[in-house]
């Protein structure tokens, strides 16, 4: 056993290694210059994941771990404008994976500090200092997430939002692809002070492989809605992680919808350690042919009375994959936790595959707790119901493909954005169909 | 208008045979009314004219006009004019009732070459017919059928057929779980489609029903078979004597 572990560990820090040869610790900034070298020390311990590895079964990382990204074609969206577009908001542009000031708004808002990461970097004292790579490094244990050490280390771009009233408009962060040989690293930080309130929209994929950590530190009583839609680039991968830490009466409530990507691995972390905190987080996949989709999902209870919900769903066909891991881990002190995970797919027909890992670990004795994961085709009494009333198979497919996603739709709260993203997905399902 | 002859059925899975060689002729303009004892073939032969999976053809006809039903997917069957009120209609959960009676409405008017209708136009129609029907704001805003108790989910069937138009409606046990006021109120929304283009087909197991729908014909089905057919009288003498009688004489 201990050999086998030895074994292991020398093949996961050889695939660090080998990661290690195209890749530098920045230079540069203050306060940022430690977390860094911290994250790389950090890394150097575990290493970078193998198949072997727990929570790598169902995903392959060695496209994630290259020390080159396999290249991806740029999509060409034709006359299709952006998700998001008709918002007001703030924008915030990244081209592979570095700030465009030229499409981007300006950046002072009222209620909202944004800072470049890289200019942050630069002072000597700064609000982030205490959360950059440190929410990240709560959320290695249990369970470790190398790619996120990694981004860490070696990020140079990304934004730090610092709210501290309720935000007028939503802050837009928009990643382009403009280059098939893009390889990028964005580290995100996102404080929402007591009583402050914001809607953080993301989009578009970002680069050929992108890295992205987003560590978000909510105060008592923030709210933050985070709605995201990846890039619909087909040949694209991306590994992303989201670390959230909440305090008391504070909500978090993320929604994510991917359509397309030869390879998404969004991992999110949640510790809810004030009482009465809420987080749900949400996602909508769905892919065809090679398209390979991973939700790993860990919730921590560490106070109690709050609730957390998650609720993701997938629909795959044509040899597509889906994963899910979804943990729910009530500690002892976590009463009255209120936990509910939900993971289900829709498969189309028998080439695709869906995986699902459903655990729950409880320590406190008064909680309720539930998962479930399901896994089914179309439902051939609704099916011809709908075409016994003149709507023709593929508008009845899409129909209740609609219909199979919505529960995790409907956390979007604000109607305007959920309704857009129903939109985009029909125009999608449409445009699927040829 | 339907013209089914010697139609028979059996399923595809397994090696039974339903129907056992049906004839019926209902003309346009004419209500055309089944009984028959339960497991006797009236839902499977309302399945079979609308084109649900699972059943194989092995004998027979089945037109509407001179359409060849049995030859077209669902949705062509009810572009040409078929309806099926369900005896047990299905809840989508997921899809809004109003975006399906959109998407329906629109998805015929497209087939028969019409123009769609515009939110507008088609918010007010469905308003319209929804209040003849007594069916309220929330019952269009839900997913179709979740949640509705037996006798909302047949007026919803009857809100459809009253949108939709079709030449030739088959009711299976419509009547079935309706209060008495209910009943009324579809035995009304029928009655108000009747006119000499459009045939119907109502199955069902109460004599009540055919006070309020008055039919030309009275059929009655056993074993897969139209064994006796005669006029409203003949409900009269199910609802007396029971079908032992009946299937002697056949
Ligand atoms: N998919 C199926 N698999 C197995 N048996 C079936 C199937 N469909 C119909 N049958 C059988 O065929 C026979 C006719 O069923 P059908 O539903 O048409 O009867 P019905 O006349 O509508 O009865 P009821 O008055 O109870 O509604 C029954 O014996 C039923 O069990
Ligand atoms: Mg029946």
């Amino acid at each position: 056993m201990a050999i086998a572990k030895e074994k292991l560990l020398a093949r996961r820090r050889d695939a660090l290694s080998a990661r290690l040869e195209t890749l530098t610790l920045p230079e540069g900034g203050a306060w940022i210059t430690e977390a860094r070298k911290t994250a790389l020390a950090r890394l150097e311990t575990m290493g970078l994941p193998t198949g072997r590895d727990e929570y790598w079964r169902f995903t392959k990382p060695e496209s994630l771990n290259a020390a080159e990204p396999e290249p991806a074609a740029v999509f060409d969206h034709g006359e299709e404008t952006p998700v998001f577009d008709a918002v007001e908001r703030t924008r915030i542009v990244f081209v592979d994976g570095v700030f465009d000031a030229a499409q981007s708004d300006d950046l002072s808002v009222d209620g909202i500090e944004i800072e470049r990461l890289e200019d942050a970097a630069r002072a000597d004292i700064h609000w982030a200092k205490d959360i950059y790579g440190a929410i990240e490094t709560r959320g290695q244990t249990p369970v470790e997430r190398p790619h996120a050490a990694l981004n860490t280390a070696f990020a140079t771009d990304g934004v730090l939002i610092r709210v501290t009233g309720k935000a007028e408009k939503p802050v837009s962060l928009i990643y382009q692809h403009k280059n098939e040989t893009s390889d990028a690293f964005l580290h995100n930080v996102v404080r929402v002070e007591a009583g402050g309130e914001l809607t953080l929209l993301e989009n578009g994929p970002a680069a050929a492989r992108f890295n992205k950590v987003l560590e978000v530190d909510i105060a008592a009583g923030g709210r933050l809605h985070h709605i995201r839609a990846q890039g619909r680039d087909h040949e694209r991968r991306a590994v992303t992680g989201m670390f959230v830490r909440q305090d008391e009466d504070s909500l978090f409530k993320s929604f994510t919808l991917t359509v397309n990507g030869r390879l998404t691995r969004n991992e999110i972390y949640v510790d809810l350690e004030g009482p009465n905190a809420s987080a749900h987080v949400a996602g909508a996949a769905l892919g065809h042919g090679d398209f390979h989709h991973d939700d790993t999902v860990f919730i921590r209870h560490d106070a109690e009375n709050c609730e957390s919900r998650q609720v993701f769903k997938k629909v795959l066909q044509e040899g597509a994959i889906g994963t899910f891991q979804g943990k729910i881990l009530v500690e002892r002190g976590a009463q009255k936790t209120d936990g509910y995970q939900k993971s289900q797919s829709l498969l189309l027909d028998d080439g695709a595959n869906f995986l699902a890992k459903p655990e729950l670990e409880i320590y406190a004795d008064d909680v309720a707790c539930s998962h479930g994961s399901t896994s089914g085709a179309i439902d051939k009494d609704m099916l011809f119901y709908l075409r016994a009333r003149g709507i023709d198979e593929k508008t009845a497919m899409d129909l209740l493909v609609i219909a199979f996603v919505a529960e995790a739709m409907e956390e979007v709260e604000d109607e305007r954005f959920r309704e857009e993203l129903v939109e985009r997905l029909e125009g999608w399902l449409l445009r699927r169909r040829g | 208008m339907l013209k089914i002859d010697n139609l028979h059925v059996k399923l595809e899975e397994e090696d039974k045979q339903i129907l056992k060689g049906v004839t019926l002729e209902v003309p346009a303009g004419e209500v055309h009314a089944i009984m028959g004892p339960n497991g006797s073939g009236k839902s499977t032969l309302s399945y079979v004219l609308s084109g649900r999976d699972g059943y194989e053809v092995t004998e027979g006809s089945a037109m509407l006009g001179d359409i060849d039903l049995l030859e077209l997917e669902p949705e062509e069957r009810a572009a040409a004019g078929m309806f099926l009120a369900f005896q047990y209609p299905v809840e989508i959960p997921g899809v809004g009732n109003m975006t399906f009676l959109r998407t329906a409405v629109n998805a015929q008017r497209k087939a028969r070459g019409q123009e769609e209708m515009s939110a507008a136009d088609f918010l007010k129609f469905v308003r319209a017919k929804a209040k003849d029907l007594k069916i309220d704001a929330d019952m269009l805003k839900r997913p179709v059928n979740v949640g509705f108790s037996g006798g909302e989910k047949k007026r919803n069937e009857i809100l459809q057929m009253a949108m939709l138009e079709p030449k030739m409606c088959i009711l299976d046990e419509t009547d079935s779980g309706l209060d008495v006021d209910a009943m009324k109120l579809v035995s009304d929304g029928v009655n108000a489609l009747r006119d000499e283009n459009r045939g119907f087909l109502v199955i069902t197991h109460y004599q009540r029903l055919l006070d309020h729908i008055v039919p030309d014909v009275v059929h009655i089905m056993a074993g897969g078979r139209i064994v006796k057919s005669g006029g409203p009288e003949l409900a009269l003498e199910v609802e007396k004597n029971g079908y032992a009688d009946l299937m002697e004489t056949a």
